[in-house]
């Protein structure tokens, strides 16, 4: 019975962290967006505009449930869920601090890749049972992109995985830092397993691993539908793409979905690349940084700001680049990003086998 | 392709560079700075956002808003209203027996003005009646947020006269008409 309520606790802590979340990234959104167009964003709503997220989504709440009266009813109501779940379910296997993990799963990253890829199933959903053209094409869209661009952030996450030789997530950091159960090589020359901090990590394991983040930071930005590569839901062309006909609770679904993704392709690309819950300090000499820096409220803390900087590098990027075009994204990523990730892949293999020996 | 892309790459970096700067940038405000200035052009980030009802733009004390009738100056001579364009302005004249007084420029008075309305939501604010006002009564002011719940709120009133003001002077110009009147037939 006390295995229930860890798992429901689990659940709704989790679901807790991703609203909070939301919440304040929406609002810090606001903020970048603002500032970056020399502007104040929202001033009005508690100090700073500090509270406008919390009377957004209060106001969200409270509206009615509208359902078009051509809308495919079923299909209409499940898709929020259906694309709120999807990422939910992701953070299952994301590890945050050594031992805390929500399910230490063996096949981790791959079940998070796989949960993750039924949030497209969501969105032709919300776009079909619309029944609004607008939102169709929103969904197509979307599909199409999300569809494509998994291949290169699949590829990249390969070629991470082929170095690190293990596709559980907690392992994987495990062997990123100084707790690590195999020796780790900096640049595959320099003995780094008892030094630790940045240079231990999957980034710096092998020069090619470091085009390979890039390659799955490009790819997941388009995964989430983030702008440059946000055709999905282009305001100025599709009103709101898939989303154009939802509103109230359903609408702040979609948008928790939206942020929550944003977290976890950002915490993929941490814990996968760049050392999940380890320390960026390393050891240096007598200055054991990276012993002291290591621990379980470390872990939280290091996952925490490193996921959050490239939450917000999202942002930043979202506030400077214009939209690709439909042609332009495809090319980008069957043209550029799919033969560069099988290269990273190609690498890594050869890596394995004539540098890790 | 891969040259493209490698561009794009660059000119992305280079925007990205551009964005962060204006990010940091906006810790601070931009200051006024004289436009004759050489240094005017100088100042490319920083906040531009004037909090509106907060902080307000200096603007020159007689700009083109909200006008504003003088009404003691005022000779009813109904121009500003003949000038108007989208005929905002409603007069109403009583004529006097005599002089009633003089402007503070010197002009006669000879005229009651019973009614000076003006709808400024009707007004387009080109001014023209401010122009053509002889004793320069009418002007336009640096009022400009006035926003109320009845559309009829938006109607000024200038004229300072009561309904049983006007009554008594309406009936004051028959009386003396009639007497002129009776004057002429003797």
């Amino acid at each position: 019975m006390a295995f229930y309520i860890t798992y429901i606790g689990i659940g709704l802590a989790l679901f807790g962290f991703i609203a909070l979340f939301a919440l304040a990234a929406v609002y810090a959104e606001r903020k970048i967006a603002g500032f970056v167009q020399d502007r104040l964003g929202p001033m009005e709503t508690g100090r700073y505009g500090s509270l406008q997220t919390l009377a957004d989504i209060l106001k969200l709440i409270q509206k009615e449930f509208i359902t078009p009266a051509a809308a495919d009813k079923v299909l209409f109501i499940a898709a929020p869920v259906i694309i709120f779940m999807a990422v939910f379910f992701g953070f299952i296997a994301m590890p945050w601090a050594p031992g805390w993990v929500p399910a230490a799963l063996n096949i981790g990253l791959f079940y998070v890749l796989a949960v993750v890829s039924v949030d497209a199933i969501g969105i032709l959903m919300a776009g079909w049972g619309s029944n609004n053209k607008f939102s169709l094409l929103g969904s197509l869209r979307a599909v199409a992109q999300i569809v494509s661009y998994e291949i290169p952030a699949g590829l990249a996450l390969i070629a991470a995985v082929m170095v690190a030789q293990t596709l559980n997530m907690q392992e994987m950091v495990a062997n990123q830092g100084i707790r690590a159960t195999v020796p780790l090589h900096f640049l595959g020359v320099w003995e780094v397993t008892e030094i630790g901090g940045i240079l231990a990590w999957n980034v710096f394991q092998a020069p090619h691993l470091l085009v390979a983040y890039v390659l799955f930071f490009i790819a997941s930005l388009a995964e989430c539908n983030r702008a440059p590569f946000d055709i999905p839901e282009a305001e100025s062309e599709l009103v709101g793409g898939f989303h154009t006909e939802y509103g109230g609770l359903r609408f702040a679904f979609l948008f928790l979905a939206e942020y929550a993704m944003m977290f976890l392709v950002a915490m993929i690309g941490v814990v996968v690349f760049l050392g999940g819950w380890n320390t960026p300090l390393p050891n240096i000499g007598a200055l054991k940084l990276a012993d002291w820096t290591t621990g379980v409220i470390w872990g939280f803390f290091w996952t925490l700001s490193k996921t959050l900087f490239f939450v917000g590098v999202q942002m930043w990027i979202r506030w400077t680049l214009p939209r690709l075009r439909a042609d332009q994204l495809m090319t980008l990523c069957w043209k550029v990003l799919t033969p560069l990730g099988f290269l990273c892949m190609a690498i890594s293999g050869i890596w394995r086998v004539m540098v890790m020996v | 392709m891969l040259k493209t892309a490698l561009q794009a790459f660059v000119t992305a970096v280079k925007g990205l560079t551009i964005t962060l700067r204006h990010f940091f940038g906006a810790r601070r405000s931009r200051r006024e700075v004289d436009v004759r200035k050489a240094s005017y052009f100088d100042q490319q980030e920083g906040v531009t956002t004037v909090q509106f009802p907060k902080t307000k733009m200096p603007i020159p004390e007689v700009a083109r808003y909200q006008l504003d009738v003088e009404i003691d100056d005022c000779i009813v001579c109904d121009l500003c209203a003949k000038a108007c364009p989208v005929d905002c302005i409603t007069i109403d004249a009583v004529k006097a027996t005599g002089v009633i007084g003089k402007t503070s420029d010197g002009s006669v008075k000879r005229l009651y003005a019973a009614k000076f309305d003006i709808d400024m939501a009707k007004c387009m604010y080109c001014g023209l009646c401010t122009v053509v006002c002889p004793t320069e009564c009418i002007t336009m002011t640096d009022q400009y947020d006035r926003s109320t719940f009845q559309l009829a709120e938006l109607t000024y009133s200038f004229s300072d006269m009561t309904p049983e003001e006007v009554d008594a002077r309406k009936q004051e110009w028959t009386r003396f008409q009639a007497e002129k009147e009776a004057a002429k037939h003797k």
